[in-house]
């Protein structure tokens, strides 16, 4: 490296640093800060309480159920967006009827990729809207309307979806891969056309199915969009705050009786509604280390050796 | 993903071992733990300053017992929710006319995302209408000293008889509900009433009339029932309206002992009365024999009340700003109607007592700039000209005495309250643990939530909400409210 490129390198990064430091390190400083405090959130009088909060934190029963459910969600959220979006995807790629000259999607791929990718374009406020009007807890919802016509569901008796504690949860998840799987399809869609076709047409003529072409070709060669699309899909399930909040009961949402509860709701009706801000603000630091085990961890278990084409 | 970076070794010095793939994960992996906790820790972020410029304050008058400094600025932030905030936008033109203050006015809904940063910076507006949803909690600020006790301005002469204080001008109790540690912090502005509600057409419809005791309630759900269309409606996606009905029973079959007993946070407030055992199992009872609209438990406020006003259910239970809130979907004819809540057997209060009481908070806050402003526009909110602005802009009673000028039309829900309290007279009453304990009441509600939808049985609900009530007494903060 010449001289004199170090300094002239740091000088464009002095700005981006100095901000990143002032509003994202020195708030986390800050929050650490407070979460040993008793703070109320209203003005700048608190005592120190030392590791009170926390030792409270790990016997708060709805924090605990909050944190299983954000693993609930991690787990299943990026799975399931990212098997849907895969399949689609591969159909629309590779997955039609093999004519003379090659591999192509599906009849009407085109139209498909662009049906696809219509739910992405709603922000997640509309959804919420949106799904309410699905989940709707008498005969006006969606779902409650068609099961009464076809009569498996009594009309006095209407499937309260996001009021069962045991549905609520994959209620929410459906509307969080519905909302996905446009975008990583696409992302997919455009990995998949830069995998040279002769390694299809190959394995084509020596005889390999959709199934095996899929497994043995294009999975492989598209690990890299795949971590990428776990890293992002992991941001969406440790956070659900927006769908959680609006769409569930209670204050923050979280209902029925915190069944749906995420760390974020339970951390903003502390903070805002009970006025226990300190306590939140531990809530806030578990959630960063958390977040953090979580990425190191997916980006570990997910590094492989890798194709170069 | 064939990248040209990928075709170049990427330790060729200059990239210093970062491919773009690599760092598109970094960014991403960055991303995953900053996005979910950044809008919080902006929240959290204070800034310091705490300066009490007192410049605002002019000479002491009998007239101006505050001492309003001519040409000084009043900063006014009113929740813009049912009320709308045209009411307050016609106050502030007849106070710079008044007194030469201009006023800034800020209408909005999120009044915690707006104030809290003011507060923590110490430089809150000069007067706040501090509810609806992203209300501020009462308690919250009290206990961080953000609030002027309002002593001075109730006790000040009133504007329209100079020999009377203020405070004797107002309906009795409705200053109860702004109470904290035993002062009144906050003016709650709005006389409202819970209850029930009915459409005066369905039930002549259907030759039913009004409830009286609990038994009659009960028949009439069943013959709507019957009919196909539900009994009792409630709002289910907020447990806050259920337990209004709930609440409401207790009280009206224990007496206000047993209610106070709920406030005071007592350890036989629900485990051990039988006025609570009684209440809720009535309340179940219309549970059980599926008297509940369909779906109700799920619905949110508009959505229940909407199909209310298609004639889906007999009964809805409310405060009394459901018809302003309705006013788009109620049909012409529907002639709204209160009821309050029918008596189980042996009820220590008569059927015509009613849940009364102040809503909409209005606050000072302690480090506002221009308290003298702020002082006197309370005092003329409580004077008959501004209570009268109000409910012709915002259809709504206040909690002054005879505030209206008998000029103006109310519309017949409103019309039915008004009638509901005079037959009332001093047989109201105000439960006050929801202003003081935000906690345990929204523990209750879960509780109240569970119960509506057969999850738990009386007895467990009765155990829950006396769990909420033991674990808010243990809080060394609670011992400062107290009601005899």
């Amino acid at each position: 490296m010449r001289k004199g490129q170090y300094r002239f390198v740091a000088g464009f990064l002095f700005a981006p640093v100095a901000i990143y430091v002032t509003f994202v390190i020195w708030p986390y400083i800050q929050t650490f800060g407070y979460s040993l405090t008793d703070w109320k959130g209203q003005s700048q009088t608190f005592n120190f309480v030392g590791l009170d909060n926390y030792t409270a934190l790990f016997q708060d029963d709805v924090f605990m159920g909050a944190i299983w459910h954000n693993i609930l969600f991690l787990i299943f959220i990026p799975v399931s967006t990212i098997l849907i979006a895969l399949f689609f995807a591969f159909m629309l790629n590779a997955g039609g009827r093999s004519r003379s000259g090659g591999v192509s999607g599906v009849a009407g791929s085109k139209y498909y990729r662009v049906v696809y990718f219509f739910p992405q374009v709603l922000s997640l406020a509309i959804m919420a809207v949106l799904f309410g009007a699905v989940y709707r807890s008498d005969g006006g919802g969606m779902l409650n309307g068609l099961l009464i016509k076809l009569g498996l569901v009594s009309e006095t008796s209407p499937v309260e979806w996001l009021n069962e504690p045991n549905i609520v949860l994959w209620a929410l998840l459906v509307v969080v891969v519905w909302h996905g799987v446009g975008f990583y399809l696409v992302l997919f869609s455009a990995a998949m056309q830069s995998i040279p076709r002769d390694i299809y047409e190959a394995a084509l003529i020596d005889g390999a199915g959709r199934a095996q072409s899929f497994f043995r070709i294009t999975l492989p060669l598209l690990w890299d969009s795949v971590q990428t699309a776990w890293v992002y899909l992991g941001i969406a399930a440790m956070d659900m705050f927006i769908l959680v909040s609006t769409m569930t009961s209670g204050d923050f949402g979280g209902g029925p009786d915190h069944h749906s509860e995420v760390m974020a709701t339970v951390m903003m009706r502390n903070f805002q509604l009970y006025g226990r801000s300190g306590y939140a603000c531990a809530m806030g630091v578990v959630m960063l280390v958390l977040t953090l085990i979580v990425s190191v961890f997916t980006l570990r278990a997910t590094r492989r050796e890798r194709i170069e084409f | 993903m064939g990248s040209t970076s990928a075709q170049n070794p990427e330790n060729d010095g200059s990239t210093a071992g970062v491919g773009r793939r690599d760092l598109i994960k970094r960014s991403a992996a960055l991303g995953l733990i900053s996005v979910p906790t950044m809008s919080f820790l902006s929240a959290c972020a204070s800034g310091g300053g705490d300066d009490n410029g007192n410049d605002s304050e002019g000479e002491t008058s009998k007239s101006n017992p505050f001492g309003v400094k001519d040409g000084s600025k009043l900063d006014v932030v009113i929740f813009k929710g049912g009320y709308g905030d045209d009411y307050a936008k016609a106050w502030e033109a007849s106070f710079k006319k008044k007194w030469g203050v201009t006023s800034v006015h800020t209408g909005t809904q999120e009044i915690t995302g707006k104030l809290q940063p003011r507060f923590n910076a110490g430089n809150p507006p000069d007067i706040v209408d501090d509810s609806g949803a992203q209300q501020i909690p009462i308690d919250v600020l009290y206990k961080n000293g953000q609030l002027v006790d309002l002593a001075e301005v109730l006790d000040a002469p009133s504007v329209d008889d100079p020999a009377k204080k203020v405070r004797d001008t107002l309906i009795p109790g409705t200053l109860d509900a702004g109470m904290q540690g035993g002062k009144v912090v906050a003016l709650n502005y709005i006389y409202t009433v819970w209850g029930l509600w009915y459409s005066g057409k369905l039930f002549k419809e259907k030759g039913w009339t009004a409830p009286k005791t609990w038994d009659e309630f009960l028949t009439i759900c069943k013959e709507a029932k019957a009919d196909g269309i539900g009994g009792l409606a409630h709002q289910g996606k907020y447990p806050y309206y259920i337990n209004v009905a709930i609440m409401d029973l207790i009280a009206k079959t224990g007496g206000l002992d047993a209610m106070k007993a709920i406030d005071n946070l007592e350890p036989n407030a629900f485990v051990g009365s039988e006025a609570a055992t009684a209440a809720v199992e009535a309340i179940y009872e219309v549970v059980e024999k599926g008297y509940l609209m369909p779906g109700t438990n799920g619905l949110t406020h508009t959505e229940s009340q909407t199909r209310w006003n298609q004639y889906k259910a007999a009964f809805i239970t409310s405060g009394s700003w459901l018809e302003n809130e309705q006013l788009k979907t109620t049909p012409d004819d529907f002639d709204m109607k209160f009821l309050p809540m029918p008596l189980l057997p042996d009820s220590k209060l008569p059927f015509e007592a009613i849940r009364a009481g102040s809503g909409e908070p209005f606050i000072i806050p302690s480090k506002a700039k221009n308290l003298a402003g702020a002082k006197e526009f309370m005092r003329m909110m409580l004077s008959k000209e501004w209570s009268t602005l109000f409910a012709k802009e915002a259809n709504s009673l206040t909690i002054l005495k005879d505030g209206v000028d008998s000029g103006v039309q109310l519309r017949p829900g409103t019309q039915s309250t008004v009638e509901a309290s005079k037959a009332a007279g001093t047989n109201t009453f105000r439960y006050l643990y929801t202003e003081w304990y935000s906690e345990m009441g929204t523990a209750i509600e879960n509780a109240s939530n569970e119960l509506m939808a057969k999850r738990i049985q009386p007895k467990e609900w009765l155990k829950r909400a006396q769990a909420a009530v033991d674990k808010q007494a243990k809080d060394p903060e609670s011992k400062k409210n107290h009601r005899d």
